[in-house]
């Protein structure tokens, strides 16, 4: 595995770098995906509820970026991150940036990252970088909201009818596979830890996967089998699908460099 | 008929501070009281404009009869007398 794989790249401040922007893309990206929910989804209801959390992902963004381009020092702002990389560049967990299917898809989604993040950010509230600790301790309060939403309705469908119970299994079967890169620590994961500015992977995942387990557990669904293969978005190399979010995430600032409204 | 028309309506009622009674604001469909509860939050709170909520199935709310409303209604219009306006308020008294 070469050196940018294995995200072994030199200083603690290129890897903290490295860090807030995983951080802020996985927000950014998933928050876009669940914007294409709008004016679509089910009832009026859910298209507000899907709409909120979008919003709130995407403003958990751009603390991520704005404190990204400090740590950079190359001047870089928020919007620069945000719409001015190429599809390499982008740090987010492949699982964020697969479609949204159905409704249940998008739920099985949803409630994987939330798991993943209300464990992750409620750790590093003590991280021993204040700034990502103070970005935490106040996106957890959204988080909270949204694994209970998530949580909430992957029980109803899961638990539901045998239809919206098949789909909601398949969309897991599908989007399983993808949750292991979550907790596949590189080298820069372990200096990070060792610093005590992001906490072990290994601790985060025991986490996860004893919630995920209840979960399951109480929507009637069956965890599926680990695979051996590790997706890599974390560290810039994405499925085929995150170059279609980009096409409607920059395409204003690709277009009309610099316009603002 | 959409999906969400098979779901129960609930009445939703916001309380904009502490010390000050819950408003009805509107309705909303919801499969059950959790569901309806997050719904109202996102629906009716997001600028701030409670600090708790109350949702009650529209169907378990008694109406009167807006037939009745005459026999209801009508019989307190000339009876004047009701309103506390024959008092002379003391000069001291600020809240009432």
């Amino acid at each position: 595995m070469n050196a940018i794989l294995d995200g072994d790249r030199g200083s603690v401040e290129a890897q903290r770098f490295d860090f807030v922007l995983q951080l802020a893309d996985t927000n950014l990206i998933l928050g876009q995906r669940l914007g294409e929910w709008v004016g679509h989804a089910p009832a009026i209801e859910e298209d507000l509820g899907l709409a909120n959390i979008a919003l709130d992902l995407i403003g958990q963004a751009r603390h991520f970026l704005s404190y990204a381009g400090e740590c950079e020092g190359r001047q870089r702002t928020e919007d620069d991150l945000a719409f001015l990389r190429s599809e390499h560049e982008y740090r987010n967990a492949t699982l964020a940036e697969q479609p949204n299917g159905d409704f249940g898809q998008t739920i099985v989604r949803q409630v994987l990252v939330d798991i993943y993040q209300l464990e992750l950010y409620s750790r590093l509230q003590s991280s021993t970088d204040p700034r990502i600790a103070a970005i935490c301790a106040k996106a957890l309060k959204e988080t909270r909201y949204h694994a209970r939403y998530s949580a909430g309705w992957l029980v109803r469908l899961g638990d539901g009818t045998e239809e919206s119970h098949r789909r909601v299994q398949q969309a897991l079967d599908l989007l399983w596979p993808y949750t292991a890169e979550l907790f596949d620590a590189s080298g820069s994961d372990r200096a990070l830890a060792a610093a005590g500015i992001a906490p072990p992977l290994s601790e985060v995942s025991e986490a996860w996967h004893s919630r995920i387990d209840s979960l399951l557990a109480e929507a009637t669904l069956r965890r599926p089998k680990d695979i051996p293969f590790r997706w890599q978005g974390r560290r810039g190399v994405h499925s085929e699908h995150l170059g279609f979010v980009l096409a409607d995430l920059q395409f204003m600032q690709r277009a009309f460099p610099g316009a603002r409204w | 008929m959409t999906v969400s028309h098979e779901w129960p309506l609930y009445e939703i009622f916001v309380r904009a501070r502490g010390g000050l009674d819950h408003k009805h604001v509107g309705s909303l469909h919801a499969t059950d009281a959790q569901m309806a509860i997050e719904h109202a939050r996102d629906l009716y709170t997001r600028r701030l404009e409670g600090v708790s909520l109350w949702v009650v199935r529209s169907q378990d709310i008694v109406a009167s009869d807006p037939n009745e409303a005459e026999a209801l209604f009508e019989p307190a219009r000339d009876k004047v007398y009701r309103h506390p306006t024959f008092y002379d308020i003391p000069s001291g008294v600020k809240t009432l």
